[in-house]
């Protein structure tokens, strides 16, 4: 499996995710913001940061950069992309994901570990969490407030688009364990292809018993049975 | 040509941040603010002297980049 990580400036989870890609042996690029052409990928994935400093709205200019095009087209195409974190919120500014994140609730930044109920097992992705399906993964984010209309909300749920939602350690869903204020406590959604997924927590932090963990690696190994 | 662009939330969204502003100053005693909403100001300089074709592009900005249209709304005001 190839893959390709964009790199913005700005963005700080592009390594991370590239040392979590190399233990899975998917064989990856880095690839710069500005190229015009993205390297023949299964899996494009844009990591988390702060992209050109969060300016005008987060990930809005990232959603114009160069590389971008190649991007959509990739995803429109059927390929996997994979966006965590700013990588989200870029996603939805391309408008790939529908959607807005808006800051957060109580308007401070999170930096925490959090319960994740995955809800949808049957993308590529996630195949993996069937074997458990209440994860602990790390959040770091200050735009994660899931926010859509009604009828964007009721489709996601009805076609099983959202992949993850915040829960306690016992899977139960409910406004307390919610840490941003999004809607029906989203942390991650699907397109309607499922093979684009945009979600706040980092997977790629969780990889190693090292790393308290490896609730992330379950994603990594679901990417490469695909 | 100047065109100044403002983007605020739309209504129906929540603004924490006016929120706080808002109930900031009714706490320094401004008790007759009854709601405050924080938006985006641009100043835009277009090289451009036709009113009708400037606006067409202010609006294009707006949409394109200055402005998520799923959360936010603008006015442009022609200078």
């Amino acid at each position: 499996m190839k893959s390709s990580v964009i790199v913005f400036p700005g963005s700080n989870c592009d390594r991370d995710v590239a040392v979590a890609l190399e233990k899975f042996q998917i064989k990856n690029q880095m690839v710069w913001h500005d190229e015009t052409n993205l390297p023949k990928s299964d899996l494009v994935i844009l990591p988390g940061g702060f992209s050109y400093g969060d300016y005008l709205r987060t990930g809005c200019i990232a959603s114009k950069s160069k590389i971008i095009n190649d991007v959509i087209k990739h995803g429109k195409n059927g390929g996997l992309i994979l966006g965590i974190c700013n990588g989200f919120q870029i996603l939805i500014e391309t408008g790939l994901l529908s959607g807005v994140l808006l800051r957060n609730k109580k308007l401070r930044f999170l930096s925490k570990n959090v319960f994740l109920k995955v809800i949808d097992v049957n993308n590529k992705f996630c195949l993996n969490y069937k074997k458990k399906d209440i994860i602990e993964l790390p959040i770091a984010h200050n735009e994660g407030n899931y926010f859509a209309n009604e009828e964007q909300i009721k489709k996601l749920e009805d076609k099983n688009l959202v992949a993850f939602k915040y829960c306690d350690e016992k899977g139960d869903i409910n406004k307390n364990v919610n840490p941003n204020g999004s809607s029906n406590n989203i942390a991650g959604i699907l397109n309607d292809r499922k093979n684009i997924l945009g979600m706040m927590p980092h997977p790629e932090r969780l990889i190693d018993p090292l790393l308290s963990g490896e609730d992330g690696s379950l994603m990594f190994e679901s990417l490469i049975k695909s | 040509m100047k065109i100044s662009a403002t983007v605020t939330l739309k209504k129906e969204v929540l603004d924490p941040q006016g929120k706080v502003v808002s109930q900031t100053l009714k706490d320094m005693g401004y008790n007759n603010v009854i709601n405050v909403r924080q938006g985006k100001y641009f100043d835009i300089e277009l090289d451009e002297n036709n009113k009708e074709k400037a606006k067409k592009i202010a609006e294009e900005i707006c949409k394109k980049l200055l402005t998520n249209v799923v959360i936010e709304d603008y006015t442009i005001d022609l200078k």
